[in-house]
C-alpha cells in the first residue's frame, strides 16, 4: 500500500459507490490510530513528516468517501467520465425548468414553512438522484450517465445551500 | 523534602527512558502545569505549595522581573509595568484589542502584533508569555529534578492560526519542546475521562479569563473526535468583571481617568464578582483619586448587567450545534471549564440550554493542565498503554485573496486535520511574471472582514497569456493546527513557500539577545543551555531510532541495518567525547536523515498491518 492508493484501497473497501457510512468511520479512525502524528510525537521529525504524509492522506481519502455526492464524482473519475463541472453545463431542460420553478419559490419564500415545504421537496429530489447514481455506478456499468447525474446532484446541492442561508436569515 | 519513592518490582519503568512530560494551560489570568506522576495527573505546586501562578509579569528596573502573585499585588500600584492577560495581544495588532481604553497599558501600535511599553523597554505579548511558561518549566524541572522532555501547551480552540503560531513561539522562546498544541475544551473532555464513558457526544462550555470556547466533541473507540467548535476569543471572565465596574461607576457617578483607577476597579469588580458566587449581596469598595468608595450590588444586579454576554455564549453555542448538525438533545453531558464557569448564572443558564446539569466535579481551573498532561505522557511515549487519540479540526476557515478583494477559502472550517488542500489560480494580465498571494482565514467573504495572516509572492513565471499559468497554491495545516502555503506554477516548475508567523517586531537578532539575557529565574549561560538541549535532542533521536529498530528491524537489509548502526555508533561518540553543540546537532541530523527511509517503510508496515488484521476479522 501506498500513499498514491486510491482512496477504496486504502480503506479497504471495495470500488463501489453504495457504502456503509458507520463502516467508514470506523476504517478512518483504525487507519488513524496508526498513522497519525501524535503516535510518533516521541520519534525523530523524519517519522513525523511521513505520518503527517499519511494522515493527511487518510484525511483527504475519508472526506471523499463520506460524502455521497464526492464519492460518485471520485467514481466517475476513476471510471473515466471525469466531472468537469466548470465547462460542462449542460442539462436536459426538464432539469433547468424544475431548477428555475425552485428558484421562484425560494424568492416567494416568506415564511420557515415555506421554506421547509422547499426542502422536503429538494430532499426527495436528493433521494431520487443518488438512486440513479447507483443504479448507474454500481449495476448499468454507464459512468458517464453516472457523471451527469452528478452534475445534476451538485445543482442541488448548490440550490440548498441557498435554501439554508435563507433559513439563517429568518433567525434559524 | 519530598519522600523518596519505591515502586513495585517490575511495574516501573527505568528511570532513564521515563521522560518528563508536561501539559500546561497558559490562561489569560493565571497558568497551571501538571503532570502524570505515578498514574495520576496532578498540578505541580511550587515552592509555596501554590498550583496556580497568576499570568503576570512585571517588569523592575535593572533587568529584574517578578512573575505570578508578586506581580499581581503590584497591579494596582504599578499598573503600567505591570502586565496581565498578555493573551488577549498574542497575535493581535492595535486595533483589534477591545476595551483597550480601559486597560492602564501603554500600548505601542506595531504591525503584526501590538507591543507594549515598559520600565524595562518594549515588550511583545510573546515575550510575556514566555516568561510565565518559562517560570512554570522552572517549577517542573525543580519537582523533577530532570531536563523537561517537552510540553502539550493548550490553546482556546477558537484561537486563529496568528494566536496558535504566537503561542509556539512564546514555548520556544522559553526553551520548551512542544510536542503538540491541543484546543483547552479537548484538554477537559481528556481529564473527565470521556474515552472511558460510554459512546456519545458531549459538549465542553470553556468561559475563562479572556475567551469563551465550546466544543461539540463525539467519543467513540477511544477516539476523541471533534465535530464542531466555536465561541469568541475576546469574551471572558474579564468582561463580567467590567460589567461590574461599570455598573458601580454609574451608581457612583464616578469614572476612572488615571491609570491607578482604572487597577483599583478591575481588582475590585472582580473581587465582588467572586464573593457574588458565594453570596446574594456585597460591598464593591475601592480606593479611587485617594478617596475611599462603596457601593452595595446584589447577585441580581450582578446577574442583570452582565445577561447579554451570558447570552452572546449561548448563541455560540446554538451556532456550534448548527455546525455540527446535531440538537441540543443529541448531547449527553457538558463538561464546563474555566474559573467563570463558578458563576451561579452560567450554570443555571448552560443547565436550562442543555436540559442536564452540567459536570462540574473537577477543579475548573485545573482540568485544562491535567487533561494536557495526559496527553503530553502519551505523546512522550511513557504511557505504553495509552491508547488515546484526538482527532482535531480547523476552527476557522483558511483561503486567499482573489481579483476584488473577494477571499476564495481553500479550507473549511472543522476539517480535521492535519490537511492538506490544493486549488488552482492563474494570471490576470498577459505577460504577467509574479504573483502576489494573500493568505486570510475567516468566514466571511470580503478580504477586509477576515484576519490577514500572511503575503508572499510567486516570482519568476514565464510571460504567457493572461489565463495561460497554471498556478497550484496548496494549504497544510499540521497536527498543532499551523498553517503553511506554497505555491508552483505547474508548467514551469516555478515554487514558493512561506511558513505562516505573525510578525511581533522582533528580528532574529533580537530573539538571540532575549535568550541570552535569559529569564529571570534562569542563570545558566547561552551555551551550556544549547549543550543541554542538544544532548536532549541526540538521546531523543538515539532512543527513537533503538526502540524503531527493536519493532521492525528485519525490515532493513543487513546492509542497510549496517548504515544504521553505524551512523547511531557515532552520534554516540561523538555525545561521549565532545562538548560541542553543533558537532552533536550535526551527528544527530545525520542520523535522522539515515533513517527517513526506513520510517517511512516503518508506517508503510504498521498501515499495511493495520488493514491486514481488520480484514482478517470481517470476514
Amino acid at each position: 500500500m501506498n500513499l498514491q492508493d486510491n482512496d477504496f484501497t486504502l480503506f479497504g473497501l471495495p470500488e463501489q459507490f453504495a457504502q456503509e457510512r458507520a463502516a467508514i468511520d470506523t476504517r478512518w479512525k483504525e487507519l488513524q490510530r496508526q498513522a497519525h502524528p501524535d503516535r510518533f510525537a516521541a520519534q525523530g521529525a523524519a517519522a513525523q513528516r511521513i505520518a503527517m504524509q499519511w494522515s493527511v492522506r487518510i484525511n483527504e481519502a475519508y472526506q471523499r468517501l463520506k460524502e455521497p455526492l464526492k464519492r460518485a464524482a471520485y467514481l466517475c473519475e476513476l471510471r473515466g467520465a471525469p466531472i468537469n463541472a466548470e465547462s460542462n453545463t449542460a442539462m436536459p431542460a426538464a432539469f433547468l425548468m424544475e431548477q428555475m420553478a425552485w428558484r421562484e419559490a425560494l424568492d416567494d419564500a416568506a415564511s420557515a414553512a415555506d421554506l421547509d415545504a422547499l426542502d422536503v421537496q429538494l430532499g426527495r429530489a436528493r433521494q431520487q438522484t443518488l438512486r440513479g447514481i447507483a443504479q448507474s455506478l454500481d449495476e448499468s456499468g454507464n459512468a458517464a450517465e453516472a457523471a451527469r447525474q452528478v452534475r445534476a446532484l451538485m445543482f442541488i446541492e448548490r440550490f440548498a445551500q441557498d435554501v439554508q442561508s435563507r433559513f439563517e436569515q429568518l433567525g434559524q | 523534602m519530598a519522600l523518596l519513592q519505591i515502586s513495585e518490582p517490575g511495574q516501573s519503568p527505568d528511570p532513564h527512558q521515563r521522560r518528563v512530560a508536561v501539559g500546561i494551560d497558559l490562561g489569560t489570568t493565571h497558568s497551571l502545569v501538571a503532570a502524570v506522576r505515578n498514574g495520576v495527573a496532578e498540578c505541580l505546586p511550587d515552592a509555596q505549595g501554590r498550583v496556580i501562578l497568576p499570568s503576570v509579569v512585571r517588569y523592575l528596573d535593572n533587568n529584574g522581573r517578578q512573575i505570578g502573585h508578586e506581580a499581581a499585588q503590584a497591579q494596582a500600584s504599578d499598573p503600567e509595568n505591570t502586565i496581565a492577560s498578555a493573551k488577549r495581544f498574542m497575535g493581535r495588532g492595535l486595533a483589534d484589542i477591545a476595551n483597550r481604553d480601559k486597560l492602564p497599558y501603554r500600548f505601542v501600535d506595531r504591525p503584526g502584533m501590538v507591543a507594549l511599553q515598559t520600565r524595562a523597554g518594549e515588550k511583545s505579548p510573546v515575550e510575556v508569555s514566555a516568561e510565565i511558561l518559562a517560570t512554570l518549566r522552572f517549577r517542573a524541572e525543580d519537582t523533577f529534578n530532570d531536563d523537561l522532555y517537552g510540553a502539550v501547551v493548550t490553546v482556546p480552540a477558537y484561537f486563529d492560526d496568528a494566536q496558535r503560531q504566537a503561542t509556539k513561539d512564546a514555548a520556544q522562546l522559553a526553551g520548551i519542546n512542544v510536542l503538540r498544541l491541543i484546543n483547552e475544551p479537548t484538554a477537559a473532555a481528556i481529564a473527565y475521562g470521556l474515552d472511558n464513558a460510554s459512546e456519545g457526544v458531549y459538549a465542553v462550555y470553556d468561559l475563562g479569563g479572556g475567551t469563551f470556547d465550546i466544543s461539540i466533541l463525539r467519543m467513540s473507540l477511544g477516539v476523541f473526535e471533534v465535530i464542531a467548535t466555536g465561541g469568541d476569543s475576546a469574551l471572558g471572565g474579564d468582561d463580567y468583571d467590567r460589567a461590574l465596574a461599570d455598573w458601580a461607576l454609574t451608581r457612583l457617578g464616578l469614572s476612572a481617568a488615571s491609570a491607578q483607577d482604572k487597577a483599583a476597579i478591575k481588582v475590585a469588580a472582580r473581587a465582588a464578582k467572586e464573593a457574588l458566587s458565594a453570596t446574594d449581596s456585597v460591598a464593591f469598595e475601592a480606593v479611587l483619586s485617594g478617596a475611599s468608595v462603596s457601593v452595595n450590588i446584589t447577585r441580581s444586579d450582578f446577574e442583570a448587567a452582565t445577561a447579554p454576554l451570558t447570552e452572546r455564549t449561548l448563541a455560540a453555542v446554538r451556532k456550534a450545534l448548527r455546525d455540527a448538525r446535531l440538537a441540543r438533545e443529541d448531547v449527553q453531558g457538558v463538561v464546563m471549564v474555566g474559573g467563570s464557569t463558578r458563576m451561579p448564572q452560567i450554570q443555571r443558564a448552560v443547565g436550562e440550554f442543555f436540559g442536564t446539569e452540567p459536570l462540574i466535579n473537577l477543579n475548573p481551573d485545573e482540568v485544562v493542565a491535567l487533561g494536557a498532561a495526559i496527553q503530553a505522557n502519551q505523546l512522550a511515549g511513557n504511557d505504553s498503554a495509552g491508547d488515546l487519540l484526538l482527532l482535531d479540526v480547523i476552527p476557522l476557515s483558511l483561503g486567499i485573496e482573489t481579483m476584488g478583494g473577494l477571499v476564495e477559502r481553500i479550507v473549511h472550517r472543522n476539517e480535521t486535520i492535519p490537511t492538506a488542500k490544493a486549488q488552482d489560480f492563474t494570471t490576470y494580465k498577459d505577460g504577467q511574471t509574479a504573483l502576489a498571494l494573500h493568505v486570510l482565514q475567516g468566514e466571511r467573504d470580503l478580504v477586509a472582514d477576515c484576519r490577514s495572516l500572511a503575503r508572499f509572492e510567486l516570482r519568476g513565471i514565464p510571460p504567457m497569456a493572461a489565463g495561460a499559468a497554471r498556478i497550484r497554491v496548496t494549504f497544510t495545516v499540521d497536527a498543532d493546527g499551523l498553517l503553511s502555503v506554497s505555491a508552483r506554477e505547474q508548467t514551469s516548475g516555478v515554487e514558493a513557500r512561506i511558513d505562516v508567523k505573525p510578525s511581533y517586531g522582533l528580528t532574529d537578532e533580537q530573539i538571540a539577545a532575549m535568550l541570552k539575557d535569559s529569564f529571570a529565574t534562569a542563570e545558566d549561560d547561552m551555551k551550556a543551555r544549547a549543550l543541554a538541549e542538544a544532548r536532549v535532542d541526540a538521546d531523543r533521536m538515539l532512543l527513537a531510532t533503538q526502540s524503531a529498530l527493536e519493532a521492525d528491524g528485519a525490515l532493513l537489509t543487513a546492509d542497510e541495518r549496517q548504515a544504521v548502526d553505524a551512523l547511531m555508533a557515532r552520534l554516540r561518540e561523538t555525545l561521549a567525547g565532545s562538548h560541542d553543540a553543533a558537532a552533536i546537532e550535526a551527528a544527530t541530523e545525520a542520523l535522522a536523515r539515515g533513517t527517513e527511509a526506513f520510517a517511512a517503510e516503518r508506517m508503510n508496515h504498521s498501515i499495511q498491518k493495520a488493514l491486514a488484521g481488520r480484514k482478517v476479522e470481517t470476514i
